[in-house]
Formats: C-alpha cells, sequence, structure tokens
C-alpha cells in the first residue's frame, strides 16, 4: 500500500494500477457510508403506502411527505423533539458553565494536583456511562426528579463534563497568554482581561465544543431512557415505541434522527480532526 | 558533593513566597475547578458506589447477594454474555482494521481526499439507535437488500428473524461497523497526522517497500493512538444497546440491554444494577489487559 510518498518520476504501469485501486476501495468505502443514507431517505419520502410495496424501488417513483408528516403527527412525537432541544442546550449551557473555568484553571495555572486532576478527568472515560443511569434513577426518584427535564440534563452534563473541561483546556491553550497580560498591563481586571480579549478569541472553538456536547446529548439514548417515563426525549421515545411501530413510522424516525447529525456535520468539518481527534485522547 | 551543597544554599537564597500570595496562587485554580470536582463526585463517583451498592441490597436495602444470583440465574444472562463479548471479537478488530485502511488512504494523497474524509466521517454524530433503524430499513422482511434479491430472481430471507441468529448478529456487525467506525478513523486520521513524513521516506530511500514502511515505520509510531482507539471502542462496545434493540429487538440479549430490560420493565433497580456492574468489570479487565500488553510489546520493540 501506497503511504505518503508519491513516485512522480517513474509513473510505470504498476503505479497506475495500484493508485486506480486505491480510488476504487475508496469509492466502494464511500457507497458503504452513504448508500444506506440514501436509502432512509427515499424510505421516508415516499408515499405511505409505498412503504409497505414489495419488492421497493431503488429510485423513488413518487416523493411525498405524508410519511413524515405521518411521524411528526403521531403522540408524543412532538414533545418529544421538543425536550431534546430543550436537554440539549440545558446541557451544553451547563457544562460550559461548570467545565470552562476548570478548563481555562488547566490551561492557565500551575499549581499542585494539577496532573492527578488531568489523571481524574481522563479516567473517568475508562467508566462505562450505562452504569450511571441506574443508581442516578434511584437517586432521583429519591429527590422526586425522576422523569423530568432536569434529570436528563444532569446525567447528560454528567457525561459532557469530562470532554467539556479537555476541550475547553485546549482551547485556552490556544488563546497566547500574552494577549492577556497585556491586557492586564493596560489596566483590566484579570476578570475583565478575560472577557474582553480571551473570550472573543475562544468563541468559535467553544461553539464547536458546544456543537459537540449538543450532539452527544441529542444522540444519547440509554440514560434518557432510564430517566424517563412520560418526558421522554425523542430517541427515548423513538426506542420505546419502536418495536411496536408501524414500517412508516419507523423509518420516518430513522431519518429525523439522522438528519440533524448531517448538519451538525456538516457545520463541523473543520473542526472534525481538531474534535473529535483531539477529546477521544 | 560541592555541587549539592551550592544548590542547597541557591534554594535558601530565594525567599518563600508570602503566605498572602502563595494563598492567591492556589485561590483562583481551586475556585475555578472546584463545581468541576464536586459536579463528578455528586453525579459520577457517588453513583458509581451506589451502583454497587445497589446490586448487593434487597428492595428493602437488606444486604443479600440476591440480585446477583438472580441475574446469573436468569434465561438471558449467559446468551447476553456470550453476544456482547462475541460482538466485541468481531467488531473491535473489523473496526480498527477498517479504519486503518480508511486513514491510510486519506493519507495516500488521493484527489478528493476532502470529500472523502467528509463522507467517512458522516457517521460520527449519527447515534447508535438511528444506525439500527437506517440498517433495519435494509434488513428488514419488506427492507431493501430483500427487494435487491427478488429484483435479482433470488429467493428473500428472514434476516432478523429469531429463527435466524447468525444473520440477525452480522446485521448488528455491519449497523456497528457502519456507525462507529468514523470515531476511530478520526482518531487514527489525528495520530498519522502527526508522523513526520521523514521517517516514512527515509525508510524508502534506503529500499523498504511500502508494506514494510507500513509494518515497520508507520504501525509502530501510531501505536499510542491505536491503543487509544482500542481502549475507547471497547469500552463503548460493552455498552452496545440501542442498535442490537432496533434489530433484533429481545431476540438478542446483550448486557446493556438486559439491563435496560431489567429496569424498565421488571422495575429491578438490583438487576439492573448488577449487570451494570458486569459491564463495569468486563470493562475494567479489558482496559488493563490493553495497556499491559501494549506496553509489553513496546519494550519488544525498543530493546
Amino acid at each position: 500500500m501506497s503511504l505518503t510518498l508519491e513516485a512522480p518520476r517513474r509513473r510505470s504501469a504498476r503505479y497506475r494500477l495500484n493508485r486506480a485501486l486505491l480510488y476504487l476501495l475508496a469509492v466502494v468505502l464511500t457507497l458503504f457510508i452513504l448508500l444506506p443514507i440514501y436509502l432512509i431517505t427515499i424510505a421516508a419520502f415516499s408515499p405511505r403506502a409505498a412503504v409497505y410495496t414489495f419488492p421497493k424501488p431503488f429510485v423513488p417513483t413518487e416523493l411525498s411527505t405524508d410519511t413524515l408528516r405521518f411521524f411528526l403527527g403521531s403522540t408524543g412525537v412532538a414533545r418529544a423533539f421538543r425536550n431534546s432541544l430543550i436537554v440539549g442546550v440545558a446541557t451544553v449551557l451547563l457544562s460550559l458553565l461548570i467545565g470552562a473555568p476548570a478548563g481555562y484553571a488547566l490551561a492557565r495555572f500551575v499549581f499542585p494536583g494539577r496532573d492527578s486532576f488531568k489523571l481524574l478527568i481522563l479516567s473517568t472515560r475508562a467508566f462505562p456511562i450505562v452504569i450511571l443511569s441506574i443508581p442516578l434513577a434511584v437517586m432521583f426518584i429519591d429527590w422526586r426528579i425522576y422523569d423530568t427535564i432536569p434529570a436528563v440534563v444532569l446525567a447528560h452534563t454528567a457525561l459532557a463534563l469530562p470532554t467539556t473541561v479537555l476541550v475547553t483546556s485546549s482551547i485556552f491553550l490556544g488563546v497566547p497568554r500574552e494577549l492577556e497580560e497585556a491586557a492586564e498591563t493596560l489596566g483590566c481586571t484579570p476578570l475583565g482581561a478575560f472577557w474582553r480579549v480571551v473570550l472573543p478569541l475562544a468563541l468559535p472553538g467553544l461553539a464547536a465544543a458546544a456543537i459537540f456536547t449538543f450532539v452527544l446529548s441529542w444522540n444519547e439514548v440509554f440514560a434518557a431512557t432510564i430517566l424517563t417515563v412520560r418526558n421522554r426525549t425523542l430517541p427515548a421515545h423513538v426506542l420505546g415505541v419502536l418495536n411496536d411501530s408501524p414500517l412508516p413510522f419507523q423509518f420516518a424516525g430513522g431519518f429525523a434522527l439522522v438528519v440533524p447529525s448531517l448538519v451538525f456535520i456538516f457545520f463541523m468539518r473543520r473542526y472534525l480532526l481538531n474534535m473529535w481527534g483531539r477529546v477521544t485522547k | 558533593m560541592s555541587g549539592q551543597v551550592t544548590t542547597q544554599s541557591a534554594e535558601r537564597v530565594v525567599p518563600a513566597p508570602p503566605a498572602r500570595r502563595r494563598r492567591r496562587r492556589y485561590l483562583a485554580p481551586t475556585l475555578l475547578l472546584a463545581p468541576t470536582v464536586l459536579f463528578l463526585l455528586f453525579f459520577f463517583a457517588w453513583p458509581m458506589v451506589q451502583a454497587l451498592v445497589l446490586a448487593v441490597q434487597d428492595r428493602a436495602g437488606v444486604w443479600t447477594l440476591d440480585p446477583l444470583r438472580r441475574m446469573i440465574n436468569d434465561i438471558n444472562f449467559w446468551p447476553a454474555v456470550r453476544n456482547t463479548l462475541l460482538l466485541i471479537v468481531v467488531l473491535v478488530p473489523l473496526q480498527v482494521t477498517l479504519a486503518l485502511v480508511m486513514a491510510l488512504l486519506l493519507n495516500a494523497g488521493l484527489r478528493g481526499t476532502g470529500l472523502f474524509l467528509y463522507a467517512w466521517a458522516v457517521p460520527l454524530a449519527i447515534s447508535d439507535l438511528a444506525a439500527g433503524i437506517v440498517w433495519l430499513s435494509i434488513f428488514a422482511d419488506r427492507g431493501y437488500l430483500n427487494s435487491l434479491l427478488a429484483g435479482l430472481g433470488l429467493p428473500t430471507f428472514a434476516f432478523l428473524s429469531y429463527e435466524h441468529p447468525v444473520s440477525m448478529f452480522i446485521a448488528v456487525v455491519i449497523a456497528e461497523t457502519w456507525r462507529a467506525t468514523a470515531i476511530v478513523m478520526v482518531i487514527l486520521v489525528a495520530g498519522l497526522q502527526v508522523i513526520p513524513k521523514e521517517y516514512g521516506e527515509a525508510a524508502a530511500v534506503f529500499g523498504a517497500t511500502g508494506w514494510q514502511r507500513l509494518r515497520h515505520v508507520t504501525l509502530p509510531l501510531l501505536r499510542p493512538s491505536l491503543q487509544v482507539a482500542l481502549i475507547l471502542r471497547t469500552i463503548l462496545a460493552f455498552q452496545v444497546f440501542a442498535v442490537v434493540i432496533a434489530l433484533a429487538g429481545r431476540n438478542m440479549p446483550v448486557l446493556a440491554s438486559e439491563a435496560y430490560y431489567w429496569y424498565g420493565s421488571y422495575s429491578n433497580p438490583h438487576v439492573a444494577a448488577a449487570y451494570a456492574l458486569i459491564i463495569l468489570a468486563f470493562s475494567m479487565v479489558n482496559t488493563l489487559i490493553y495497556l499491559r500488553t501494549l506496553r509489553v510489546r513496546d519494550e519488544q520493540i525498543g530493546g
């Protein structure tokens, strides 16, 4: 397999064959990723009766928003959609509010226990998140916040917080310290320097971190299912009724769950490697 | 010896910072870290302890091994253990290999690399539930795969029927590979980017073939990223859940879905917590094994 080295001088037949095979492989992989998305899309945009036809056409004969409207109009879907939005936004705000200061401290201060704190944050990754949900449910029943939006927000924040701390810390590391010091020499208080100098420069990175957290919360289904009964988020609602639902509901639901991720990836494409590559380190 | 004396006296010359200043230096980071530490203690560490406690108590709060016993004697327990482990054994090597191929392809200087990266990264933000439903539209009895078979004049097949556990398992493997290979790829691409191109070029100058460069230069340098990817993927694979429920319902029990049913359908948080503990134990053992085996190889190569 040819790696990084190109050999422009001897473009032998063998080299060209190798290249062609690499392109072929890349195209096959691309089809493997994109074809299922195409199929769920045409399934969701078929008329409701067409969903049941067999064999299904691979090129839609008739497009219709009938199936999607049926899904969106089903009992509980609109409410679950709203719950998902609220939970996502609240999780983003809460985890940034709690985690960003810690990220800033890691980026700017040298203090005893700094390394052990970092290790503590990293070690949370070794704990499967599924485990948290069940004891949290028992705790939340005691506190009488079971089956509420705040309960899901707290659980999702617990999942997102370690990542938020690490990501914000690397964002703040990217803002030159000298600018902050200059602002302080020119008469800013430390808080003022942060507000007027650091924050504007860190804002694009923080926005990317916020989108990342939102996706995490939007997609999370185990905790959301365990912690709620009636106040479900969209994935929890879809999962709860999935096996008893007709095909149009399932396909349109699958499409509705996929669309936001396509949008997210589009907006995050500049940050893809930075964000996902870095947070998993 | 005289050097030691000098350093000691040199240290003594530096005046100790006044207590007030030292306090100020610790005050800011402490205040900034406190919310995170408190939150994680409250909503991460404490629930972990509670999970342990729940698994060895009954409803009245009496200490007992009953939840563990009920879990092990449950008809779905051993199938769940077997399915989960089998999924990991099949999925993790498959995903890592495929992700490595993708990362190397992206590094090969093909035209349109940006587009390939974008297309392959699409599943990053797709949830496991969404992935399960997407592949349900393909593997369902009246789904696209059977449509294709019928179109070609071939007999159709009930891929997701409980009578066909193998095709059901394969469907879950394909859906999980489709969804979760992207995250491994991103880790490996990020890892490849920090490897200096000069290493591979130097090896080529000395006559190494592409395969030799991959085997002896790229892969050893990529080991930290591979280790991270392996640990992360395995921990996540132990929690595989919504894909399985979407494609197989309860016909293919896995550990996480059993925890879900015991909590949701049987309202028994104690047995559910026992399942959670099993997942935790497996994950921990696995992480340790990865850390140990990959480190041993490190020494072998270094020596």
